[in-house]
């Protein structure tokens, strides 16, 4: 494989065209009418337009992004992450079109992403998951009958629903029998489908995911990322190691995600998300991520290992070079995404032209991102504008280190995300590295609450 | 009687409805009240509502689904029958 395709835009289309050239490879870039001057495609080897500024007309066109690689050359395509990324059907006709698909076989993107089957292959792979009902449950005795087995408090969730929608949170039979109706009945208005099932609620749940890679044949883990900062599912800060995890639940989750990669033969990089109950450290299987991630550089700066340059030699049929006992990890890593959207107006997306950009440097500093001043911010795409990275021997010097990088960090004429992340680097709470997945939230509740009083 | 633009506070794509499989909120001649949903710009896959500031007839639309609008722009006409 000489030549890649990158079917993507933004930070990651940079960082892989990076990854291409360290290996020698020449990249391809596709860009939409909007991203003409957008810095993938000066980087790339050669620019193929493949249509107008919305991603259902550009970046989702699998038939002019399959044709784009063709004319230009290209042996291999890498999906990055978001768009065509976890499309089976689009790594299918990549494969059927005699090109290499930078990321796992079709058919393990598709079993990912059914959650069902996904759940099957976890527990084939003895592999724990959220204990609850056998599918969806008929009425409020049988959900009682389930809870009863599961322990409280248990969450009553819409088979029809997803993205934290459509659950409720009961804590004893009076409640379930008082809700059950409640749930149903919003289930059906909501998404049109009044099947409810019932699943163990964990109160204090942490977000841990393990990288993994593998050629099909072998896997090895690359340790883990702690994700539990998020708003709205998306996740904010990501770092590594998680701080406050027993050992034994980290080597569990290590031996879980290995097991359940080596049970269907993975191949290429993916993360299998956990999660893990921060009271008595039991850990449940969430879901798989068939692509590479947008926190990956947390583990490459970590392992010195580059996740995307092993993913481009795996695709070209190397075997994988590693052995898990080539990957140690030092020291502690952070990133901090920083988002086009103003935090102080609700998080209203801000899109619009980069006037100022300064961006932070100096040891143990990575930005990854497709800022630049005069460069265009378009309305179309997700609101990522670059991660900053950085690493230190502990997580007390990340965490200093990361504090002095978004210092450096300046950002004009759009709103960023920058300001809610100096807030969280000065909160206790988060220095102590004491949170859970609804920590955040909770958080920006109370100093908008509180803001708006003073 | 007076008419009054309803414009988007930001920039992006017009949609006339919540989703492909929806009616639209509102059609030409409709009843509005202020506060009324009449349409919703997607911007950086979020969705941002585009509402009345002042009741009356939705006389007219200026720009159709999937048009690109910049911020500020009027996407409606709104007759107060005043």
């Amino acid at each position: 494989m000489n030549r890649v395709l990158v079917a993507n835009r933004g930070e990651i289309a940079v960082r892989i065209i990076r990854a291409a050239h360290d290996l020698g490879l020449e990249a391809v870039a596709v860009y939409s009418a909007a991203d003409g001057a957008a810095p993938h495609v000066r980087m790339a080897d050669e620019a193929v337009a493949i249509g107008p500024p919305p991603a259902g007309k550009s970046y989702l066109d699998m038939s002019a992004i399959v044709e784009a690689a063709r004319t230009s050359g290209a042996e291999g395509v890498h999906p990055g992450y978001g768009f065509l990324a976890e499309r089976a059907d689009f790594a299918s006709m990549v494969e059927g079109a005699g090109l290499r698909y930078v990321g796992p076989k079709p058919e393990h993107i598709e079993l990912m992403g059914d959650k069902a089957r996904a759940r099957e292959a976890a527990e084939a792979g003895g592999v724990p998951t959220i204990p609850g009902s056998e599918g969806a449950v008929t009425d409020a005795d049988e959900a009682a009958a389930v809870a009863g087995k599961i322990g409280y408090p248990v969450a009553l969730k819409a088979a029809g629903g997803g993205g934290g929608r459509g659950i409720r949170i009961v804590h004893d039979q009076a409640m379930l029998h008082s809700q059950y109706k409640t749930a149903a009945r919003e289930a059906a208005v909501a998404f049109d489908d009044a099947r409810i099932y019932v699943e163990r609620f964990i109160t204090q749940a942490r977000h841990v995911e393990v990288q993994v890679l593998g050629d099909g044949e072998r896997t090895i883990h690359l340790h883990e990322r702690e994700c539990s900062l998020q708003r709205r599912r998306q996740k904010v800060v990501e770092e590594s190691p998680a701080p406050r995890l027993a050992e034994a639940t980290r080597v569990g989750l290590y031996e879980a995600a290995i097991a359940l990669c080596n049970e269907i033969g993975y191949r290429s990089a993916g993360t299998v998300e956990f999660l893990v109950d921060a009271s008595s450290g039991e850990f449940f299987f969430i879901e798989m991520n068939t692509r590479i991630q947008v926190e990956h550089p947390v583990t490459e700066a970590i392992t010195g290992i580059d996740l995307i340059a092993e993913q481009l030699r795996i695709a070209a049929g190397e075997p994988l070079r590693l052995r898990q006992e080539d990957v140690a990890p030092r020291g502690c890593a952070i990133e901090l995404r920083i988002n086009a959207e103003d935090p102080a107006n609700n998080f209203m997306p801000s899109p619009g032209q980069l006037h100022r950009v300064v961006l932070p440097a100096g040891p143990w500093v990575r930005v990854d991102t497709w800022m630049e001043p005069g460069g265009e911010v378009p309305p179309f795409y997700d609101s990522l504008l670059g991660k900053v990275i950085v690493w230190g021997p502990d997580r007390a010097s990340a965490l200093a280190r990361a504090r002095r990088a978004l210092g450096e960090l300046e950002v004009e004429s759009v709103k960023t995300t920058k300001p809610l992340l100096a807030e969280l680097l000065r909160q206790d709470w988060f220095n102590a590295g004491e949170f859970d997945t609804g920590t955040l939230e909770r958080w920006l509740e109370a100093t908008t609450n509180g803001s708006a009083g003073a | 009687m007076a008419d009054h633009e309803v414009v988007t506070p930001v920039p992006g794509t017009f949609y006339r409805r919540p989703d492909p499989d929806s009616d639209p909120f509102k059609n030409e001649g409709d009843t509005v009240e202020a506060g009324d949903t009449i349409g919703v710009v997607e911007i950086m896959k979020n969705f941002q509502q585009v509402e009345a500031q002042v009741g009356g007839t939705l006389s007219r639309f200026l720009v159709e689904t999937e048009d690109f609008v910049a911020a500020g722009q009027p996407v409606a006409v709104v007759d107060d029958g005043a």
